[in-house]
């Protein structure tokens, strides 16, 4: 098992060495850090001196692989590659535009994104196997064909919809939760009631589809048929054997995206101004600062990897016939 | 008035896309056992009205995307001079919505402005109303007389929808006339026989569509039927024209996906070894990277690019359409590992069945099994795949646009739409009619897309059939 999973963190090498020289490739070849500084100084400062100016105020003022006027190793070392790119790898993430420290800020920004993005999760999860469970237990009937119908609807909604819809309704008209903002602690709780639910429901035509082909593939095997034929009743065949079986693509499927649950949402963050790691990113994005879209492209993939390792994992936890060697 | 045609990159590769579609369906058409599971599509009542739907759609981007620029009006005797400005022949079909622009917001069939302003009256005093507007039911001379001229417009454009179907049923009946040698047994054939349960379908739906039509397009002549946005221009008019952006984030990103997936996908399951490992390696490394944030990065850098390079676009609308088609690739490029891990892992269990092997054992060349054998098998999961991520993609357009990395602020999109409504929401009373326009074509789209997208993997997918 040890062995496994050191062998599986030696595999992740390669990908985040590729993850890392696709990033530099992307925000220092093809994309200078002159053309970089054009756009932050705009169109009516730009002289070579500004350039010059703007490149060493945030330390890109280095050649891209290799300097020639250091000496010995830092011919390969004081350049850009090593000092933006490498760094990344012993999460030493470089300051932002604005001066501030990365690392910290995501420190800082993972809590409320976590606050939002967990109880998303799980409640979601939930709902979704007891909706897809409801279906699968009235199935052939109208009630299932209903819900199938419901669940299309739901997926041909664009997120955005419920967001705003939400935002409209429950915030807006009815005064139910704040429209949007954020407070740490549990006084907080009546901020993220809304994100939550919005968030839960936009993924619950999807998935709960999804699951519901999933149980139904379970409910015609043998051991079912068998199960029944023994005189079980059909609750007890549903939870017991149909639901035990079926968690495990469900679970496994789930498995892969909890590290990424720290990333937040974009979407949902910035519509309602939760200061999470998402609106960082979306805030960085529009104020094309590099460095912070840098740092969360790096740190996404590895969550992603850790993540790939966790379903491995998981497979043993919920699956007795999986042995890793 | 003459004009020079002007092909945009998004225009030609949408032809190319079309000639291909076109091609493929002259290929069905000739095998019998390709034709089987269109004609198990055509059965499903729900597929034949999905996909009449998705043709009108199809048709109003079509015609969005014949463009051309028309001339500069010059003396006479002088070289013509053609302008910047880039029309489409849909912008010439609704050439009255597109010109009819008034100053600001004013609601759906609004005969008044959204916002107050100073009126100067008739003795020379002033006062503060809601102005009437420009174009929008500027032919009342009463505002009281409202309802009913609508209701008598919507009945003209009723009328004109019922002789629109009619003509088409004559001539679907007439193009049936031969066969079934005469005029009426060919209307008793098309009304009565079960074979054509599926052309009826379609004609009933055609019929509804094209009596919503031109009931719309008759009112939208007087009216703005869907009201205007911020600077004045018609909802109804902009929703129209966003659909070509949804449609072409929908089916170019496939165009430029499908070459990779099925290349690296089919490549890697069927050569296995080193092979396998570099293409999974790739796809691992891009699927690891944050989707939104790669096409951020990507977006972003070429931005950069066209902000310091201004002198490769001519016009406006070629700079906008680049960014376009920039954004198809990149979500092609970071869609296509879905695509390709389903077709490797198809394509190993493949490998290993007797026909393989026995076409191996005769010494056929590996390109020639994989053009003759693999690539045929698998074809159904590239369509049902295909038509799966359309509807996903028409969705993630608003998304992108909302976090400012979709397609061009200029261009008129869904996404676009929304994001400029949003900030409109906090006012008193609200402006709700531009999300509601864009949040509707949506809907209809994506509906249709996804049922259709059901009735193809139920005829295609005989596993999944009749449980999903």
């Amino acid at each position: 098992m040890l062995a496994y999973i050191v062998r599986r963190i030696l595999y992740a090498i390669p990908i985040l060495i590729g993850v890392n020289l696709l990033t530099f490739a992307l925000f220092f070849v093809v994309n200078t850090p002159d053309d970089m500084a054009r756009i932050h100084l705009g169109a009516k400062h730009v002289t070579p001196e500004a350039i010059e100016r703007w490149k060493t105020e945030h330390g890109y003022d280095k050649p891209l692989f290799f300097n020639q006027v250091e000496q010995g190793v830092g011919k390969v070392s004081d350049t850009l590659f090593v000092d933006k790119s490498l760094k990344l790898f012993a999460f030493s993430f470089g300051q932002a535009d604005d001066g501030r420290d990365i690392a910290r800020e995501i420190g800082v920004r993972m809590w409320p994104s976590l606050a939002i993005a967990l109880p998303t999760f799980l409640v979601g999860l939930m709902a979704y196997i007891s909706f897809a469970l409801v279906m699968v237990f009235f199935r052939a009937t109208y009630l299932d064909f209903a819900g199938v119908v419901v669940c299309v609807v739901l997926m041909s909604i664009s997120g955005l919809f419920y967001i705003i819809g939400g935002q409209y309704l429950l915030g807006k008209l009815w005064h139910w939760v704040p429209v949007s903002g954020y407070e740490p602690g549990w006084v907080g709780i009546k901020f993220l009631l809304l994100p939550i639910l919005v968030g839960v429901v936009s993924g619950l035509g999807d998935s709960s589809r999804f699951y519901r082909t999933l149980f139904l593939e379970e409910i015609h095997k043998d051991y079912v048929r068998t199960a029944r034929a023994k005189g079980l009743s059909e609750r007890a065949v549903l939870f017991r054997h149909v639901l035990g079986n079926a968690m495990i693509p469900i679970l496994t499927g789930a498995v892969v995206v909890i590290p990424r649950l720290f990333l937040g949402s974009l979407i949902l963050e910035s519509f309602f101004g939760i200061p999470g790691l998402g609106s960082y990113t979306i805030d960085a994005i529009q104020a094309q600062d590099f460095a912070i879209v840098r740092a969360m492209v790096f740190l996404g993939s590895v969550l992603y990897i850790l993540g790939l390792l966790l379903t491995d994992l998981s497979y043993t936890a919920v699956d007795p016939r999986v042995r890793l060697e | 008035m003459s004009f020079r045609p002007e092909i945009l990159w998004s225009d030609a590769l949408l032809f190319l896309l079309l000639a291909a579609v076109l091609a493929f369906v002259l290929h069905v058409r000739r095998h019998e056992h390709l034709r089987a599971p269109w004609l198990r599509v055509a059965q499903s009542r729900m597929g034949v009205v999905t996909a009449v739907i998705l043709a009108g759609y199809a048709a109003i981007g079509v015609l969005d995307s014949l463009h051309f620029r028309p001339a500069l009006p010059v003396a006479a005797r002088e070289p013509v001079q053609y302008g910047n400005e880039v029309l489409s022949v849909l912008d010439v079909l609704a050439e009255p919505l597109r010109l009819r622009v008034e100053t600001t917001y004013s609601e759906p069939f609004a005969l008044h402005l959204y916002a107050k302003e100073n009126l100067s009256l008739p003795d020379g005093g002033q006062m503060r109303d809601y102005p009437r507007l420009k174009y929008g039911g500027a032919h009342l001379a009463d505002t009281a007389g409202r309802a009913g001229d609508i209701a008598w417009r919507a009945a003209v454009g009723v009328l004109w929808g019922a002789g629109l179907a009619f003509g088409f049923w004559l001539l679907a009946a007439l193009s049936q006339a031969w066969r079934a040698r005469g005029f009426v047994p060919a209307i008793t054939q098309l009304l009565r026989a079960p074979e054509a349960a599926a052309w009826r379908t379609a004609l009933v739906t055609l019929s509804l569509l094209l009596v919503l039509g031109s009931v719309l397009g008759r009112l939208s002549l007087d009216y703005h039927i869907l009201g205007t946005d911020k600077v004045g221009q018609d909802v109804f008019y902009l929703s129209l024209k966003s659909i070509r952006t949804g449609l072409l984030i929908g089916t170019l990103t496939t165009l430029i996906m499908l070459p990779f997936a099925l290349f690296l996908g089919v490549a890697a399951g069927y050569y296995g070894g080193r092979v396998d490992d570099v293409i999974q390696y790739v796809y691992t490394t891009l699927n690891s990277i944050p989707g939104v944030l790669l096409i951020a990065a990507a977006v972003l850098v070429a931005q950069v690019y066209v902000e310091t390079h201004p002198e490769l676009f001519d016009t406006a609308a070629a700079r906008s359409d680049l960014r376009l088609v920039f954004l198809c690739g990149i979500l092609g490029v970071t869609s296509w590992t879905g695509l390709a891990r389903l077709l490797r892992g198809e394509t190993l269990k493949l490998r290993e069945l007797e026909y393989i092997q026995a076409a191996r054992a005769f010494g056929v060349a590996n390109l020639r099994i994989l053009s003759r054998h693999i690539l045929p098998n698998v074809s159904h999961l590239v369509l049902i795949t295909v038509v799966i991520d359309f509807s996903g993609l028409v969705l993630a357009e608003a998304v992108l646009s909302y976090v400012g990395v979709g397609v061009d602020p200029t261009m008129a999109s869904w996404g676009n739409m929304i994001n400029g409504a949003r900030l409109e929401l906090a006012r008193e009373p609200m402006v709700w009619w531009q999300l509601a326009a864009a949040f509707l074509f949506m809907f209809v789209l994506v509906l249709s897309a996804n049922l259709f997208a059901d009735s193809v993997r139920d005829a295609f997918d005989p596993r999944a059939g009749g449980r999903a």
